[in-house]
């Protein structure tokens, strides 16, 4: 039923990679180091700021695929990839979007589940993409059906 | 150990293991991340949805998993980390965080990662290429 998305894109969206998000983000996850927290240890590191946790695009904001209305409710995540060219430097403006990179269905125990895959994409302002990330949606029988009454 | 390089394929990174997971650590990520879907803070929200009660969310559980590779960042960067959610993370779990270094290529070091629960369940699994500068 998402078919019919493969190959849509979000608007690209400005996000900073902000101190107080970065700070929130790395004791949320348990890892409050000095790399990502103290701006001394920044400034001595060898991109002479602060860096961001590796998972920290979940803060992102990726703009919206136009027409794709996804369920509120009972989605789950299966997977979720990242790549970077670099590590995210605390202050600089990444833009970002999502594009929608492919749908199957698949017969499971529950009856068939939809595989959704959003692809994320995060450049500089000179256009370099720093990072990308690849999240696979499972969209079960039950939430599917919800969505169509 | 102090430098990644004396770390030999087939060894792993000093392992860590997390205090039980407690409702505040999950609000705090909801905050933290923007994900609010009430299924991880809400009891009745995680009742409604057939679950016994509130489940971390998997990408808390992603988030923790890559401190084990935090300490050394002067020496590179964690270029790909990809991961499958394989098993719930509910309250009170005690989750422990598992690499090893499966082979090291042009100064690339590919570690298999994992992190498990108290029943030597693995709810996280995945892989990390860490990229020496």
């Amino acid at each position: 039923m998402f078919e019919q998305h493969i190959g849509k894109c979000s608007n690209k969206v400005k996000n900073i990679v902000e101190s107080g998000a970065v700070k929130k983000f790395a004791e949320a996850i348990g890892d409050p180091h000095p790399i990502f927290i103290d701006e001394e240890t920044g400034k001595k590191s060898r991109y002479q700021r602060n860096i961001a946790p590796p998972t920290f695009p979940r803060v992102f904001d990726f703009g919206v695929i136009a027409g794709l209305n996804l369920p509120k409710k009972g989605l789950i995540h299966g997977e979720q990839v990242f790549h970077y060219v670099r590590p995210l430097i605390v202050g600089e403006e990444i833009f970002c979007w999502l594009k929608v990179e492919d749908y199957v269905e698949k017969m499971g125990k529950s009856g068939k589940m939809g595989f959704l895959v959003l692809k994320g994409f995060g450049e500089d302002p000179t256009g370099e993409i720093i990072f990308t990330s690849k999240q696979t949606i499972i969209i079960t029988e039950a939430v599917r059906k919800e969505m169509i009454v | 150990m102090n430098s990644l390089s004396d770390l030999q394929e087939g060894k792993s990174l000093q392992v860590i293991q997390l205090k039980p997971v407690s409702r505040l650590d999950l609000i705090k990520y909801a905050g933290a991340s923007g994900d609010y879907n009430p299924i991880h803070t809400i009891d009745e929200e995680a009742r409604k949805a057939g679950l016994p009660g509130i489940i971390a969310h998997g990408m808390w559980t992603m988030g923790n998993l890559a401190k084990l590779f935090t300490p050394y960042y002067h020496e590179g960067f964690v270029k790909d980390y990809s991961v499958r959610f394989i098993g719930k993370v509910f309250l009170n779990d005690v989750i422990t965080l598992k690499a090893t270094l499966k082979e090291k290529f042009d100064q690339q070091y590919r570690f298999d990662v994992a992190a498990v629960n108290q029943h030597d369940s693995e709810v996280v699994k995945g892989e990390v290429i860490f990229s020496k500068y």
